[in-house]
């Protein structure tokens, strides 16, 4: 029989309802997995087994009372950059180390109330700001399938632990691909929602215009069910929106649908043979279920890094000011000076590429360069936008690969930033425009999974997940969990 | 684009980042070296585009005026390296502090 | 080089006044923090945690657009909120959620002292924190003190031209600023609660010149009066320093209300560099025409044209009616006096020469004030008497008509008649003065006659009556 770990939220559900397994039973299975594999994985940056058991047996009473929901007793991954009330939460940074957050995250409080099982807080690059969780500011997480390998990032410990069983499904954030580039990396489904779809509230802020959190999950079923759980207005994010999400008719099919492959996104640099080679047979696979390819052009691709890297790393700037050594956090003891605590605390305490970043961003946005830098960046972000628009005219939804590469080795890239930062170039542009989009596995290449892109209009989640999940049930890669070997 | 010694220095103070010997040249090599590739912006003709700070548009919503409770003093302090009578405490500002 | 003396002073200020909603600006704390324990009245949002987001409240945006109204300006159709970045220990957030390039209202005029003085703009942030430092704590003095209570307070930022020209108009803006923000309910303005503060740009220039001179920008001013004593202080330093052939230098100043002295702050030399950008956690604003057509058209009698209507129906003279009317309080406690019946003229004389020269002018009922002055109007009491019952009003918060008992003037004839004759008789030369065409003579009479009655005789009787003795 398959480990109780490898299966999804959708194979649980009636083994949960019918009381064959309990919650705390499918707990005990993932702690277990957890400590077996996670020494080699490094999904966790920590635990949280008692907040766990007191929830898995909630949960089990919930299932007694016949009053338990669609993710009830479901254990979950969180990513540390996602506050969780009581709970240390530190963005991956030691300068938050030690730092329990007095309130909870909307999406948190939502999976909460859905009697979700918290197992812990998973690494991430600092403060979100990654693509291979090396920038933790504790330690690398591992790629499951490879573990010499990286697991893409910044939500690479959420991934690692979906892909690795320990975890059922994991919530991410995607700011430039960190939800949907260590999905493909590791192999299972990532999802990043159109921009004001799940609350941005309780997430330590990288990008304030383009974070969004969004579910890792080993089935599209699954992903859509947590988005819909963590998904909605709410009044204390006055950027999430109002507007209808519909997936429930995500098994109908894509025939007749036209979807448009943009020819820049696959003559990106570093684009690997194997990885388009896996993506164009998926798109074969999908015009066999009666889909239509159509090419688009979205024009300004070459420029979509560069207004991402002022975007970015300026609101970072601002958003990253707050951790000054005063009201929480790591403070610098030996200074002696309130400026010597602001500096020494903040050399300290940010590691090599969230420095770096802080630097570009108030280098962007200081006198004299927020025209040539900030807002040329903006205006070029209304181009990008426009791209999309114009080729969302001549398709359903737009089709590449997530990530130019298979996962690559452990401190291949960290000498190199500019490199690292390649790997964002297919999926920032849904960022840029606000766009949701998926990544699930399609044909793995050289042993390694590979991502397989969909991006849809904005609001129109259920077109992403639509035709996922039409690959998927296309005979598609399956998510399945890594031996970890 | 190079970024010079002196500006790492002053973007550096200005984002409040301590800097260690020989990170000036450090961080003047790898920024500019990003700043290289931000250079193409510059080839894109931006003169009638309108700038995007804010890519879904969102109907504004605003609060209605109700209080609401507070934190405890001792929760608003829990977090806080220091301390003392309900203050947050910090170095004082020394008359050299720029800003 | 002028002669000394011959320099015009040029002045424009920056008013920064609490609005007066129950929560704060982007959180539901309460806006009641004065006398808390620090740190106690805040949440998640104005301690800037990690991962919160601010939310607008309605009640700011609408008490700043009326302001703004009765100010004249002009609403602009759309607007937005920007970051504001500095480090300070108040700043929680590290910035401040200000309005930099598209605040809410531009162009607009406030009179002052019968002149239209230009407002650059009326817009909305929050504010900081409170730093207490080591001098006003007896700790050691490497340390501050942090408290967040005040953080994200509503705060509504107005910016004057620079068309003020001298340390008392300085004053009778943020004065007359005051009298619109209570007439419209934004605010309470009172600085001593630093609800209110004022900070002026001075500079000055020869007069005659148009060219600006170098500014300095004045602090820590906490009453209209030390805003007059600073911006005096401040352009005759100037004067000085230009007059002594050195240059003014571009620096912040404070007021020190103590040494009676500004002193410089901070310099400016090197300049702040905040790297404003938009606000990505707020959507921009933009104001539907009927609700400004609504909120332009809920506007109170704003004190201008109240002043008109005490000068037209009440018949007040100019100065009367600028002094009643620039304070929303004190306009309806006059106005009141006169619907309770009371002659306007010495109403108004009451409340201006009294009334409001005391500590807490209005804190009598106006029931009781008004119980007062129809006894003073009835000759019932005399103006000496009514003097000293308002002492006691203040200080006893008795009725009147307990004050007042027993204080019945003297106003029968037959009462007076043996006073007046003891007092003739007292004083012969006053008499024989009179007699040899010394009418002035009467005066200290008139006064034996109240001396001798310890104040209670009506003034007016004994004089008629000392008259028709004197004459007979």
């Amino acid at each position: 029989m398959t480990q109780l770990y490898a299966l999804t939220i959708g194979e649980l559900a009636p083994l949960l309802r019918d009381r064959e397994i309990s919650a705390v039973e499918l707990l005990d299975a993932h702690l277990r997995r957890i400590e077996a594999v996670d020494p080699k994985v490094k999904a966790y940056l920590r635990l949280t087994p008692d907040l766990a058991r007191a929830q898995a047996a909630d949960a089990d009473r919930l299932f007694q009372a016949g009053a338990a929901g669609p993710l009830t007793g479901i254990p979950v991954a969180i990513k540390d950059v996602l506050c969780v009330e009581g709970v240390e939460t530190t963005a991956g940074s030691k300068i938050l180390a030690g730092f329990k957050p007095p309130y909870e995250a909307t999406a948190i409080a939502r999976l909460r109330a859905a009697g979700c099982v918290f197992l812990g807080m998973t690494n991430c690059d600092e403060f979100a700001m990654g693509s291979s969780t090396e920038n933790s500011g504790f330690f690398p997480t591992h790629n499951p399938w490879s573990l010499d390998k990286v697991p893409g990032g910044s939500s690479g410990g959420s991934a690692a632990a979906v892909a690795a069983g320990e975890a059922v499904f994991g919530l991410g954030t995607d700011t430039g691909g960190s939800i949907r580039q260590p999905a493909a990396l590791c192999g299972v489904v990532g999802m990043k929602p159109t921009y004001g779809r799940v609350s941005r509230y309780g997430l330590i802020a990288f990008a304030s215009s383009l974070d969004q959190i969004g579910p890792l999950a080993r089935s599209v079923t699954d992903a859509a069910l947590v988005l819909s759980a963590v998904a909605g207005p709410d009044p204390n994010d006055s950027t999430c929106f109002d507007r209808p999400l519909d997936l429930s008719q995500l098994e109908a099919g894509v025939r007749g649908m036209r979807l448009g492959v943009p020819k820049e996104y696959f003559e990106v640099a570093g684009m690997q043979a194997g990885v388009r080679e896996s993506v164009e047979q998926a798109l074969a696979a999908l015009e066999g279920t009666g889909a239509e390819l159509v090419d688009v052009t979205l024009p300004h691709t070459d420029y979509g890094l560069a207004a991402y890297y002022i975007i970015a790393p300026a609101e970072a700037s601002s958003n990253l000011a707050r951790f000054d050594g005063v009201k929480y956090g790591l403070r610098e003891a030996r200074a002696e000076s309130l400026m010597d605590t602001y500096l020494q605390t903040r050399r300290q305490g940010f590691g090599a590429e969230v420095r770096r970043r802080i630097m570009l961003g108030s280098y962007a946005l200081s006198s004299g360069y927020y025209d040539a830098y900030y807002l040329k960046a903006q205006k070029v972000r209304t181009l990008i936008k426009r791209d999309f628009d114009a080729a969302f005219e001549h398709c359903d939804a737009v089709v590449s690969a997530t990530s130019p590469t298979v996962a690559f080795e452990i401190g291949a890239k960290t000498g190199d930033p500019f490199a690292m930062y390649l790997n964002d170039v297919l999926t920032l542009g849904g960022n840029l425009a606000g766009l949701p989009g998926v990544s699930l596995p399609c044909a793995p290449a050289g042993g390694l999974p590979v991502g397989l892109q969909v991006l849809a209009p904005q609001f129109r989640e259920d077109v992403a997940l639509l035709v996922a999940r039409a690959y998927e049930q296309a005979g598609g890669a399956r998510a399945e969990v890594a031996r970890v070997a | 684009m190079t970024l010079s010694r002196d500006q790492v220095r002053h973007v550096a103070l200005l984002a409040r980042l301590g800097l260690e010997p020989g990170e000036e040249d450090y961080y003047a090599e790898q920024l500019s070296r990003i700043l290289d590739h931000i250079e193409r912006l510059q080839q894109v003709d931006t003169d009638a585009i309108p700038p995007t700070a804010q890519v879904v548009e969102v109907l504004p919503v605003m609060r209605e005026d109700e209080a609401r409770p507070c934190l405890s003093q001792e929760a608003a302090l829990a977090n806080a390296p220091e301390t003392e009578d309900g203050f947050f405490v910090v170095r004082a500002i020394q008359e050299a502090d720029p800003g | 080089m002028p002669e000394a003396g011959d320099w015009e002073a040029v002045i424009g200020m920056e008013v920064h006044a609490h609005l007066k909603t129950a929560s704060k600006m982007f959180c539901g704390c309460s806006t009641d923090y004065l006398g808390k324990p620090p740190n106690s009245n805040v949440c998640p949002v104005c301690l800037g945690l990690p991962g919160v987001l601010p939310v607008i409240n309605r009640r700011a945006v609408e008490l700043c657009l009326k302001s703004a109204l009765a100010l004249n300006c002009e609403i602009q159709p759309s607007t937005k909120f920007d970051r504001k970045n500095y480090y300070y220990p108040d700043l929680p957030k590290g910035y401040q959620i200000s309005q930099y390039d598209l605040p809410m209202s531009r162009n607009g005029w406030l009179e002052v002292d019968g002149r239209r003085v230009g407002i650059t703009r009326v817009h909305l942030e929050e504010d900081t924190g409170r730093l207490v430092h080591a001098g006003d704590r007896l700790e050691s003095a490497d340390r501050s003190y942090v408290d967040l209570n005040r953080s994200g307070m509503p705060l509504m930022e107005v910016v004057s031209e620079p068309d003020l020209r001298s340390a008392a108009e300085a004053r009778d803006f943020a004065m007359a600023l005051r009298g619109i923000l209570r007439a419209v309910g934004a605010g309470e303005a009172d600085m001593e609660k630093g609800q209110l503060r004022s900070e002026a740009n001075v500079s000055i220039r020869p007069r005659g010149s148009e060219e600006l001179g170098v500014k300095t920008e004045l602090k820590n001013i906490n009453s209209f009066k030390a805003l007059f004593n600073a911006v005096e202080y401040e352009i005759k330093r100037q004067a000085r320093e230009l007059e002594a052939g050195r240059q003014v230098v571009q620096e912040t100043r404070g007021w020190s209300e103590p040494e009676r002295r500004t002193f410089s702050q901070r310099s400016k030399e090197v300049a702040q560099d905040y790297r404003y950008f938009p606000e990505p956690d707020l959507p921009p604003l933009a104001f539907a025409p009927a609700w400004i057509a609504e909120l332009r058209s809920s506007l109170p009698e704003l004190p201008a044209a109240r002043r008109e209507r005490l000068v037209s129906e009440s018949g007040l003279s100019e100065y009367q009616a600028r002094l009643l009317a620039g304070d929303l309080e004190v306009a309806d406690y006059f106005e009141e006096l006169v619907r309770r019946g009371l002659k306007a003229q010495p109403a108004a004389n009451w409340l201006i020469g009294e009334m409001l020269p005391r500590d807490e002018p209005l804190s009598v009922p106006v029931a009781e004030t008004a119980e007062l002055l129809k006894r003073l109007e009835a000759s019932a009491i005399n103006r000496e008497q009514a003097r000293a019952v308002l002492d006691q009003l203040y200080e006893t918060g008795k009725p009147v008509a307990e004050l007042a008992a027993g204080l019945e003037q003297i106003s029968d004839a037959g009462a007076l008649a043996d006073v007046i004759d003891a007092v003739l008789a007292a004083n012969p030369q006053a008499v024989a003065d009179f007699k040899a065409g010394k009418e002035a003579a009467v005066g200290p009479l008139v006064g034996k006659v109240m001396q001798a009655t310890g104040g209670s005789a009506n003034p007016k009787l004994a004089r008629d009556l000392l008259l028709e003795r004197l004459r007979r």
